[in-house]
């Protein structure tokens, strides 16, 4: 159970990095495409990665935590 | 002084004890008597005969008195039997004479009477009389065959000498003829002495079996009456012709004399004659007879003339003869007349004796046979009473025999019904007996089966028990296969094993049952593998020690991480006995874990690591269920075991 979370560290890594590659690549290619260059999409497209990989780790994290509910409707 | 006469002594104490010192003269005097040296010698002498003389009388005495240890002195002390018999007469019970008196009392009894007197044995009288009897029958024979013999010798002789006399026979026969007459003679002779022998013990004989006949007659035996009868007949006719024969050779004899008589008076004539003869003629010696041609005329004549002579001399003697041959016929006719009277006076004697003797003995006969004929009437007489006699006592036998008959019957019943009813009895009880014995034995044969029953189930629970002992081991044993970081064995087949071996105990198999489900497919881990886990697990709990559902995020893992980091606590700590508040700290937690872990109490490591919250107790979740598998499976298997081990110890049979 421990390899868990080294399971959820990696995929988190992992995921964060990809995520944030990706938001640089896409910001690059937006800042290259429509932004004339500016760095501002690459770091926000890398602050999207960064924090969209941050909230799935943390999602990854908290997801034994979360409690999921199921409206019963009366019938 | 040496003498140390013990009377003396005594009779010195007796004094002492009746007087005291009243007397002491009398010591004195006794002492006198015991130092004086010269009369103690007598002193001894005296009493040493006076003791020897006492003991004689007194065994005499006793002797008398008892014979047994009079008998006893006489055989063990010699001469004293001599000296006993001298004082007291003999022993009436000495085994001796009491041996000889049983001895001649043995013999005398059997032979009262002395053997040979055989008036009470009629068989030896009658052997006695038959052999008399025989005796004298043989005697009597031979006396009459000598009578006989006799008789006829006599009747040869006298004939010969008749012939001899009268007959004319050559000379030269003549010598030859006085020969045979002298044999005869002494032929005759010879068996008239012989038959006077004979006669006289045929006379003998017959006196003695008349003395046997006598004696025969006084037994009063009936058998032996015939008999005598018969012997005496016997003897008659034996007396009878004996007489007869003795009358013959009498008769002959007295012929023979008269014919001797005449010879002798012939041979005197003749030796008259021949002596005239010789004187007429000297010359002729010889005998006349055998002369025939010698004689001259002369002699012839003178012979003649001789002749002549004395025939008329002859005639002369002969006139004078027959002159007197009346008288002397007379005289002889008296003389026979007296000799016959004699004669007949004896046969007449002899002829009533022997009539007498016939007519005793027709008598005899006569009574006897009138006694047979009357015993065989008596006889019949008595045979038709003894038949009446037997007739009655058939009768009363036959009543006899039913009266009994019925009573033995009556008896006999009596006795059987006794019986039956007995046996009956007897073989009820044995019945019973048999009975009680064989409910015993079937009782004992139940109580042995049960017994064998219980112990083949107490020997098969014990094996059960065996088995599930070790099917436990087995299963504990499997626990121990752990590796280091491998779980054991799938424990599937150990339990399955424990749940064949108990199939029928609920308790085993409750227990069997109760193992968790991942222990049996998977197996458990051993507590060190568990121990290294959690050693692993301690950094990754210390690091989320501060996340739970509500800090979660990833800045609290964070500073989880940032606590973790600067965070430090005792590797391992003593638990308390009581957890407080603070103690739930996750890393006091830990520390108390890790230092149950390294004293191997596991369970409390997990009690203690089941107390942490949140991420933490998620992290060791999974080591938690291992964990908590492990305890699981090791109690049931304790459990097991220690059932396993009672159940052994309960149906093991101590020794």
């Amino acid at each position: 159970m421990a390899d868990e979370h080294g399971r959820k560290w990696d995929r988190c890594l992992a995921d964060t990095a990809v995520k944030t590659v990706t938001g640089i690549s896409v910001g690059i290619v937006l800042s290259v495409l429509f932004f004339k260059r500016r760095t501002w999409p690459v770091s926000l497209g890398s602050g999207m990665g960064l924090g969209m990989g941050y909230s799935n780790c943390q999602h990854d994290f908290r997801s034994p935590y979360l409690l999921h509910g199921n409206m019963v409707k009366d019938q | 002084a040496q003498y140390s006469l013990s009377p003396c002594y005594v009779s010195l104490a007796l004094y002492k004890c009746l007087y005291g010192r009243a007397h002491p003269t009398n010591l004195q005097h006794h002492r006198h008597y015991t130092s004086g040296e010269s009369s103690g010698a007598a002193k001894v002498v005296a009493v040493g005969l006076v003791t020897l003389g006492s003991s004689i009388g007194g065994t005499v005495l006793y002797a008398k008195w008892d014979p047994k240890f009079r008998t006893a002195v006489e055989k063990n002390i010699p001469y004293s039997d001599w000296l006993l018999g001298m004082a007291l007469g003999p022993n009436p019970y000495s085994p001796v004479t009491a041996h000889k008196k049983q001895v001649s009392k043995f013999i005398t009894p059997k032979y009262p009477t002395t053997p040979p007197d055989l008036t009470t044995n009629p068989l030896s009288r009658i052997a006695s009389l038959e052999e008399s009897l025989a005796s004298s029958a043989k005697t009597t024979l031979q006396a009459i065959g000598a009578q006989e013999a006799a008789l006829q010798a006599i009747g040869s002789h006298t004939h010969k000498l008749k012939e001899a006399m009268e007959a004319e026979v050559p000379p030269d026969q003549k010598s030859a003829q006085w020969r045979d007459l002298e044999t005869a003679l002494a032929e005759r002779r010879s068996t008239v002495n012989d038959a006077g022998a004979a006669l006289l013990k045929a006379r003998d004989a017959l006196d003695s079996l008349r003395s046997v006949i006598d004696k025969a007659k006084e037994s009063k035996v009936a058998a032996v009456q015939p008999l005598v009868l018969a012997a005496e007949e016997n003897l008659h006719s034996m007396v009878v012709d004996l007489d007869q024969a003795v009358t013959k050779v009498q008769s002959a004899e007295s012929e023979a004399k008269i014919v001797s008589q005449y010879t002798e008076l012939v041979n005197e004539a003749k030796r008259q004659f021949q002596k005239e003869l010789s004187s007429l003629t000297p010359e002729i010696q010889a005998n006349w007879k055998g002369l025939t041609g010698k004689l001259s005329a002369d002699d012839l004549n003178a012979l003649i003339a001789h002749a002549h002579r004395r025939i008329d001399q002859l005639n002369r003697e002969l006139a004078e003869q027959r002159v007197r041959e009346q008288v002397h016929i007379e005289a002889a006719l008296e003389q026979q007349k007296l000799e016959d009277q004699k004669a007949l006076d004896k046969a007449v004697h002899t002829a009533t004796q022997h009539s007498k003797e016939e007519a005793r003995l027709e008598q005899e006969r006569k009574l006897s046979e009138l006694r047979e004929v009357m015993e065989a009437e008596m006889r019949t007489q008595l045979r038709r009473q003894a038949a009446a006699h037997t007739d009655h006592l058939r009768d009363i036998l036959k009543v006899q025999e039913q009266e009994l008959r019925s009573e033995a019957e009556q008896v006999l019943n009596s006795k059987m019904l006794e019986q039956e009813t007995h046996y009956r009895q007897l073989t009820q009880e044995q019945l019973d007996n048999f009975t009680l014995d064989m409910n015993a034995a079937y009782a004992r044969l139940k109580g042995m089966e049960e017994a064998i029953d219980s112990h083949v189930i107490a020997e098969e629970e014990a094996r059960k028990a065996h088995q599930l002992w070790l099917s436990v081991e087995a299963l504990s044993y499997t626990l121990k296969t752990a590796g280091s970081d491998l779980p054991t064995k799938p424990l599937e087949s150990a339990v399955q094993a424990i749940q064949d071996s108990c199939c029928n105990n609920e308790f085993a198999l409750a227990l069997a049952s109760a193992l968790p489900e991942e222990s049996l497919r998977r197996g458990v881990y051993s507590e060190a593998s568990l121990r290294s886990r959690f050693n692993s697990l301690r950094s990754m709990v210390r690091r989320v020690a501060l996340i739970d559902e509500s800090h979660n995020s990833l800045y609290q893992y964070f500073l989880s991480y940032l606590q973790a980091a600067l965070l430090f606590e005792e590797k391992q700590a003593m638990p308390p006995t009581q957890l407080t508040n603070e103690d739930l700290d996750p890393f006091k937690l830990l520390s108390y874990a890790s230092y149950c872990l390294e004293h191997e109490d596991l369970e409390l490591a997990a009690k203690f690591v089941n107390q942490l919250r949140g991420e933490a107790r998620r992290v060791v979740q999974d080591w938690l269920t291992e964990a908590r598998l492990t305890l699981e499976t090791r109690q049931v298997v304790t459990l097991l075991s220690a059932y396993a081990n009672a159940v052994g110890l309960g149906t093991t049979q101590a020794p």
